[in-house]
């Protein structure tokens, strides 16, 4: 999820194994969660991201963990 | 009855507390933790009650030693603090992440009752839940609406409380018992409950994301790349500003104030031991605890309003990257700034940083920012050995100077808490994962109660240190061995009488020479030795050792020393003085070495017993102020003595 551009909406596919995937999980990040990744601090690190309704900030290292897909914009 | 008050972090909590309670709490400590247990005395069915304010987690399970507190004490039916009903508040505009930790607090089977908060904001983003279907979801809760931070709901949650339904084993997941030791388990289990909830809230919530909200707007510039940063300079400013321009008034009027009664303490009371420890020792003493009260409670006071507002994480969240490679977190910034004003609050402030490691570093650090009670101690001595000339046309050398040793500070604890990332070790994992709560008016009844909490702390936790150790240091000054203190007075008063002294330039000379014979004198000509490598000789070295009460303490100790009078501000009778200093061989004291290197000692030095009695409050051991201490006090030797050498 480190590389996906502001802005986008994406569905989460996959959570690394890691210590930090219960606290993940535990702050509302599962499988087919959808995300909306809002704004980056400077140098891009770290990011803010919606989940469900509130905002949550993830370092990039903890953002690499989260395997995520884009959702197709709605035209 | 113990009722347990638990929730996510940033739902509320503190409000409901207040509200519950009001002005009935205490502050306590968990066994074992820095958290601060808050307790607070509540009345419903004609009995009293007791509510404990446990820390804020988002899981059962303890993701960092802070939260262990909650796991610990509600899996353990034998502790003292095992609740007989919880209280859980749940953030209604946030239900889904709220209500894992709910349905995992459920499932132990206790009274409990459920506070659902900010139900104004759900109105407000158009999110509406549907009560009925949470209580159908959690049958053997109560469930009732507050909107705390309005103070409303006061009386409904009383009558739920005292209306608690009784548990009949109605688990959220069925027959998954919680406990579950292992990380996988763990992972499961909170699958298997989000699960759950998910597909019991597209019942319960209709979900209409608003456009685009108020905080998202105020984001765009507040973490923007420059914008961010300016802002947040800016506030800083304002915020020393006003610290600067307000606490010197009541600590002005606490430092006369108990002078003055001291005074009045002395004038009335016979003459002897117990008065003297009563005015010169315990007085004083209470005094020096008093004085930081004004410097706490307006850092505080600005700190709170900050993170009511939900700034504070927005700091957080343009710093972090930027601490980070030093082994601090976003988090340290305001404990670090604070201590610009004042160490003991920025200690204190250290608490949020919920990382033990990132937390001991900033803590271990803090005291080598540039605290305002350096500045007398540095304005004397430039005054002494730095000409007030201009230089490169526009700077003013005084000034450069003094900027200098601001710049030494802050340099010096980057680089300290950088070789400190490499020394201590943890086991735990860093991480941030910070909740950004969306931006909210104060509640200026939880920024007056966060205020007073830490004055308590303060007051009573580390002033008893403070307070013993002015009295042990008092002795030390008043008492020496044998009766040669007498005689130094007997000589003094002689020498007054033959060179025609005035009344109080002969009491001046009478203190200096019986501070010379004291406890304190002789320590301070033993360790001349050791010192003079800096460039000092032994009436440094007495002040070095008074000072270690408070570092501006050394202004007044160099007075008594040199027998002039203590005059406040000005300080010019002393500074001429030490300016005329000369050693036994004719050459003068205080050179330019001497001086410089005094002055890099007291940037590096631990000369504040205070924010040593804070560190061992907030890390509950003296091994850290003690390490402090020392580390501190061997920089301060070699930076001293290297400043000596190049400059002499």
């Amino acid at each position: 999820m480190k590389t996906i551009a502001n802005g986008t909406d994406v569905v989460v596919n996959k959570i690394t194994a890691s210590t930090l995937k219960v606290k993940l999980l535990e702050m509302g990040i599962m499988e087919g969660k959808q995300l909306k990744v809002l704004f980056r601090a400077p140098f891009g690190d770290p990011i803010a991201v919606d989940v469900g309704g509130y905002i949550l900030s993830l370092r990039k290292d903890e953002a690499e963990l989260i395997e995520v897909e884009q959702i197709p914009s709605v035209v | 009855m113990k009722i347990a008050l638990l929730g996510n972090p940033n739902t509320g909590k503190t409000s409901v507390f207040n509200l519950l309670t009001g002005l009935r709490q205490h502050v306590g400590n968990f066994p074992g933790i820095t958290v601060d247990k808050k307790v607070g005395k509540i009345e419903f069915n004609d009995e009293k009650h007791e509510l404990i304010d446990f820390p804020g987690t988002y899981s059962f399970y303890p993701r960092s030693s802070d939260e262990k507190v909650v796991h610990e004490i509600l899996s353990d039916k034998g502790n003292e603090l095992y609740p007989d009903m919880v209280a859980v508040v749940v953030d209604a505009s946030n239900l889904e992440r709220n209500l894992l930790f709910f349905s995992q607090i459920y499932d132990l089977q206790l009274p409990i009752v459920m506070i659902l908060s900010m139900t104004d904001l759900t109105l407000k983003n158009e999110k509406q839940y549907d009560v009925n279907g949470l209580r159908k979801l959690f049958p053997e809760a109560t469930i009732v609406e507050s909107n705390a931070r309005v103070r409303t709901g006061k009386a409904r949650i009383l009558e739920a409380f005292s209306h608690f339904k009784k548990r009949s084993s109605n688990y959220f997941l069925d027959d998954k018992i919680l406990a579950e030791s292992d990380i996988e388990g763990q992972e499961e289990e909170a699958e298997m409950r989000f699960r759950k909830i998910i597909r019991a809230l597209k019942q319960i919530e209709s979900t209409q994301e608003p456009e685009v909200s108020f905080t998202s707007k105020l984001d765009k510039i507040l973490v923007h790349p420059i914008f961010g940063y300016l802002i947040f300079a800016t506030i800083l400013m304002v915020v020393f500003q006003f610290i600067y321009a307000f606490a010197a008034i009541p600590m002005d009027f606490i430092d006369g104030a108990f002078a003055s009664l001291s005074s009045w303490t002395s004038s009335i009371m016979p003459e002897g031991i117990f008065t003297d420890l009563l005015t010169q020792g315990i007085i004083p003493g209470l005094g020096g605890i008093a004085i930081f009260i004004p410097q706490i409670a307006l850092l505080f006071f600005f700190i709170a309003i900050l993170e009511e507002t939900g700034y504070l994480s927005r700091v957080v969240f343009i710093m972090d990257r930027i601490m980070r490679p030093l082994g601090l977190n976003g988090k340290s910034v305001v404990p670090l700034m604070s201590s610009v004003a004042c160490a003991i609050p920025g200690v204190m402030a250290a608490r949020t940083i919920s990382d033990w490691k990132e937390r001991m570093i900033t803590i271990m650090v803090a005291p080598l920012m540039s605290c305002s009670a350096r500045i007398p101690v540095y304005t004397l001595l430039i005054a002494i050995v730095i000409p007030n000339e201009i230089v490169g046309g526009v700077m003013n050398l005084q000034g450069l100077v003094l900027f200098g040793l601001y710049a030494l500070g802050l340099v010096s604890a980057l680089f300290v808490a950088l070789i400190l990332k490499w020394i201590i070790k943890t086991k735990e994992k860093g991480f941030l994962m910070l909740e950004m709560p969306s931006y909210k008016s104060p509640r200026w009844g939880n920024v007056g109660m966060t205020v007073l909490e830490k004055v308590k702390i303060f007051v009573w936790d580390a002033g008893r240190v403070i307070l013993a150790i002015s009295v042990i240091l008092w002795a030390l000054a008043t008492y020496g061995p044998g009766n040669r203190m007498d005689q130094a007075e007997k000589l003094a008063k002689k020498q007054a009488i033959k060179q025609e002294l005035s009344e109080s330039e002969s009491s001046q000379l009478v203190a200096s020479m019986r501070l010379e014979k004291s406890y304190i004198g002789i320590m301070g000509k033993s360790i001349e030795p050791v010192i003079e490598p800096l460039g000092y000789d032994w009436k440094i070295g007495i002040s070095l050792i008074t000072s270690f009460a408070a570092r501006e303490v050394f202004v007044g100790s160099m007075a008594t020393i040199y027998a002039v009078g203590d005059d406040g501000a000005e300080n010019l009778p002393l500074i001429t003085k030490m300016k005329q200093a000369k050693r036994p061989d004719g050459t003068p004291i205080y050179t330019l070495a001497a001086g410089a290197s005094l002055m890099v000692f007291f940037a590096f030095a631990m000369q504040c017993m205070s924010t040593l009695a804070v560190v061992k409050r907030e890390t509950r051991s003296w091994k850290w102020p003690l390490i402090q201490l020392g580390y501190m006090g061997v920089l301060a030797y070699l930076g001293a003595w290297i400043t000596f050498l190049i400059l002499s």
